[in-house]
């Protein structure tokens, strides 16, 4: 089906969206629409899937005119969105889910869904357990049961909102083939994102938003720099860490442990100093988390001891870990990082306003101000931290930390950023550790790990290695070791982890 | 034998109206609108079912009366946060104690007055199965309403489309959006129905197991509370939820029973007993989340984490994720 957007507008408040953007997608392509974060794209796709009305322009399919007026309309007409973050029901199974909403009768057809689901999950290799709830899938799954189902409802233009945050990558290139084999069944893929190798890899031809307009249209191959300079007005290079001189330990772990029913982690020894970058690696759910949460007391360790600063933390809180100078930024921005519901200037109060007792609204606003002036946030003072974009939540974020730190750990720092907001945290960061923070990440991007961190722990199943030095490796061998190819649990390891500790004395 | 039979199909009559509200309530909550109002809504209905039955002579109109108020009270909650933007919270609270009010006031001409009452009507056939025949089937048409309500809602939730939507609304009203529910229609029509049954209960008991209008002697002030939390012990849902109410109603008759064989405990204890009862057992269905049963469970051979882990997610409830939040669709 060919799609036909004709000057669209939409106004949030005093945002404008999407300001007059005209663009056609033709059947049977992959389609790639890019951007930086707050572009427009997602508001420019939900209002193709009928989730938003436009305040203004058309929308066209095959040359018809039509109008939506609830996404059930978009869909009964061959749109159907996979949004950004999956719209599904946790705690549902996943055939309840395949069937909600689905069209029928009062008592719907479970075994002809059952069936439904298997024949087109075969198709595309997807091996679903209609049984198993949803909360137990991973993201990757939880987009392929999304896909099945729309492509049951009949869905003949699929919409794609950066689907390929936060899933594997064997998942990335079940994905990818599926688009390709929809694509030339005839269907017209929208595949947003804001990832340029993906484009690269992927799309017939890429369209950039910017600021809510569209920038331009380009087709394969491009010109990578070229896409760059659309997107952000300035060509952009993510560059090596650059060498800091490391300064005293000042975090230990010695014989650690954490284990629950899914995680088996033993062993670790780690010296950490002042200025250093530790990265951990490893698909979604393999145990970082809980290493990461163990050494900044959110979760206690099964066994081993831990020192901050030559003090022993072994079993004391966050709440000590943080009054000793260190500080942990969550992935869940919203639901642990900040304060729905709060303004921006609430929270530069909250983090660095005097201790009295009322609240100086001016003193706040200039806070606030400040913060927005030298951390870039895109936003207002009385701007709710909810309404802020993806990445201005995170430069708020950052903004919010204390000058002197010793320690910080982060979850993801750069998930869903895009280029430009990317490398804007990590300048902070590495600032940050040339006055001697050092750092603990985890993240799933390959390049972000082997770039910006000095050793890497690799997780696999649960298991953890030895912490390896990252310009030993490179995207490919990091690749496999995340995949469980050649990867070495610590506890295997003896005599690497005795290694390891007589190497950090 | 018998007496002990007697008693017990006592405790499903007594217990029909706190199964009605809290189904009602189980009802609006799933499509994410929470009514706190319920206590004031079965005293305000009770009265009002009593003195419309007095005055038209019909208990039909009664009971349409109280399920009219509970809708009206659910209705104005409902209204009050989805279209103002008000605070659900807060507007129940408020319209409890105002409906609670209402009910003593406006019900005093009709203090201790004699009134119709649902007659016993023993379902041919059904009566005469041993045992269950007396402890289910030989009680007046409100209790058979109730086994239909609690049966239908189970149905409805679990197996047919609409529940499907209805149970995704309170969980996340923006997915249930795209599979093309008109979230705020159908909180409308759900938070109406659940009113309208919370509404029931109060009749349920001025007409029939407690007849009679006593005001602030009924003995009707703090069953809402009671159906509110067993709501959540139920885990909002209806099979638990009503299992829960015959429970209570059970604690309580063993607590009047046995007041005489224990006399050494003052009778205070032994009515409030059934308070800090239920409140074990809430603690007892959420013991699978804490961090000192997940590490114990960590430390058992696989086959057995497996049986208790299974046992206590089946105990574990969690409230609809969106409750009491409101979507706008654009
Ligand atoms: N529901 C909303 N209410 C208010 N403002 C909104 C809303 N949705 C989007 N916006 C604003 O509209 C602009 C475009 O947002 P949109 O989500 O379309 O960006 P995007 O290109 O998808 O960005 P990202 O890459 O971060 O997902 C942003 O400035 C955003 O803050
Ligand atoms: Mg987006």
């Amino acid at each position: 089906m060919r799609v036909e957007l004709r000057n669209i507008h939409k106004h949030f408040g005093p945002v404008h969206a999407n300001a007059g953007i005209t663009l056609t997608f033709e059947e049977g392509k992959i389609h790639g629409l890019l951007g930086e974060n707050g572009a427009g794209k997602s508001t420019l796709m939900k209002i193709l899937s009928g989730f938003y009305r436009p305040d203004d322009g058309e929308i066209y399919l095959d040359g018809q005119r039509v109008s939506f007026h609830h996404p059930a309309d978009a869909l009964r007409q061959g749109v159907g969105m996979l949004h950004q973050d999956p719209l599904d029901f946790p705690v549902m199974t996943v055939l309840e889910n395949f069937m909600a909403g689905s069209p029928g009768g009062m008592v719907p057809d479970k075994r002809k869904a059952r069936k439904s689901l298997k024949t087109l999950g075969e198709q595309f290799g997807f091996h679903l357990d209609p049984d198993a709830t949803v909360a137990s899938l991973t993201v990757g799954e939880r987009q392929q049961l999304e896909i099945l189902r729309l492509l049951w409802l009949g869905a003949r233009v699929l919409i794609f909102d950066e689907p390929t945050t936060g899933i594997s990558a064997q998942q990335k290139e079940r994905l990818f083939q599926a688009l390709r084999q929809l694509a030339s069944e005839g269907r017209t893929i929208i595949f947003v994102t804001h990832k340029l190798y993906e484009v690269q890899e992927l799309c017939d031809t890429a369209a950039v938003l910017r600021l809510g307009k569209l920038m331009g249209r380009r087709t394969a191959p491009y010109d990578l720099d070229d896409l760059v300079k659309l997107m952000f007005g300035r060509v952009l290079k993510m560059e090596r860490k650059p060498a800091v001189p490391l300064g005293e330990p000042i975090f230990r772990v010695e014989d650690l442990a954490v284990e629950s029913a899914r995680v088996r982690i033993r062993n670790v020894y780690l010296e950490v100093r002042a200025g250093e970058v530790i990265g951990l690696a490893g698909m979604e759910g393999s145990g970082q988390r809980y290493l990461l949460r163990a050494c900044a007391g959110l979760l206690r360790p099964t066994s081993g001891r831990v020192w901050f600063r030559g003090r022993e933390m072994t079993g004391r809180s966050y709440l000590d870990f943080y009054q000793a100078g260190a500080t942990y930024l969550p992935a869940t921005r919203l639901e642990e990082g900040l304060l729905p519901g709060l303004r921006v200037a609430d929270h530069l109060v909250l983090t660095r306003g005097s201790r009295g007792f009322f609240v100086n609204e001016r003193h706040a606003r200039d806070l606030a101000q400040e913060a927005i002036r030298t951390f870039n946030i895109r936003g207002r003072p009385d701007s709710m931290v909810e309404a802020l974009s993806g990445g201005n939540q995170q430069r708020l974020l950052l903004s919010l930390l204390r000058p002197n730190l010793s320690l910080l750990f982060l979850e993801h720092p750069t998930r869903g950023l895009d280029m430009e907001s990317t490398l804007w945290v990590w300048e902070q960061l590495l600032e940050r550790c040339r006055q001697g923070t050092a750092i603990f990440f985890m993240s799933s991007d390959l390049d972000e790990l082997l770039n910006y961190s000095d050793r890497i722990l690799v997780f696999f199943a649960g298991q953890v290695s030895a912490p390896i030095p990252a310009e030993e490796l490179d995207t490919e061998s990091l690749g496999r070791l995340i995949g469980g190819y050649g990867f070495v649990p610590v506890e295997e390891a003896q005599t690497m982890s005795v290694g390891e500790a007589a190497h950090a004395r | 034998m018998d007496t002990l039979l007697v008693g017990l199909a006592g405790v499903v009559a007594l217990s029909t109206p706190v199964v009605l509200a809290t189904l009602g309530e189980i009802l609006t909550e799933r499509a994410g609108v929470i009514n706190l109002a319920l206590n004031g809504t079965i005293l305000l209905s009770a009265m009002t079912g009593f003195a419309v039955a007095v005055n038209s002579g019909s208990l039909l109109w009664g009971f349409l009366a109280g399920g009219t108020v509970g809708m009206t009270v659910a209705l104005l909650v409902t209204f009050t946060s989805l279209t103002l933007g008000q605070s659900q919270v807060a507007v129940g609270f408020v319209l409890t104690l105002l409906t609670r009010d209402l009910s003593y006031f406006l019900g005093n001409p009709y203090m201790g007055k004699q009134g119709p009452r649902l007659p016993h009507w023993p379902l041919p056939v059904l009566q005469d199965i041993p045992i269950l025949g007396p402890l289910l089937f030989r009680h007046d048409l409100m209790v058979y309403l109730s086994y239909v309500v609690i049966l239908g809602m189970w149905f409805w939730f679990f197996y047919t489309r609409p529940g499907l939507i209805l149970r995704g609304l309170g969980e996340r009203p923006a997915a249930a959006y795209v599979r093309g529910a008109r979230v705020r229609e159908l909180r409308y029509l759900y938070a109406a129905l659940g009113g309208f049954l919370a509404g029931l209960a109060g009749p349920a008991y001025s007409l029939s197991v407690k007849a009679g209008w006593k005001g602030t002697i009924s003995g009707l002030d703090g069953i809402g509370w009671i159906a509110l939390a067993l709501t959540i012990f139920g885990g909002w849902h209806p099979l638990r939820g009503a299992l829960g109410a015959y429970l209570f109603g059970l604690l309580q008759w063993l607590s009047l029973v046995l007041q005489p064989q224990l006399k050494d405990i003052p009778s205070q204890v032994l009515q409030v007993a059934p308070f800090p009862t239920m409140i074990l057992l809430l603690l007892f269905v959420n013991i699978g989340n804490t961090e000192w049963m997940q590490r114990t469970l960590a430390g058992l051979p696989p086959e057995v984490r497996r049986l208790v882990e299974r046992a206590l997610r089946a105990l574990q409830v969690s409230p609809p994720a969106a409750l009491g939040k409101v979507f706008r669709e654009e």
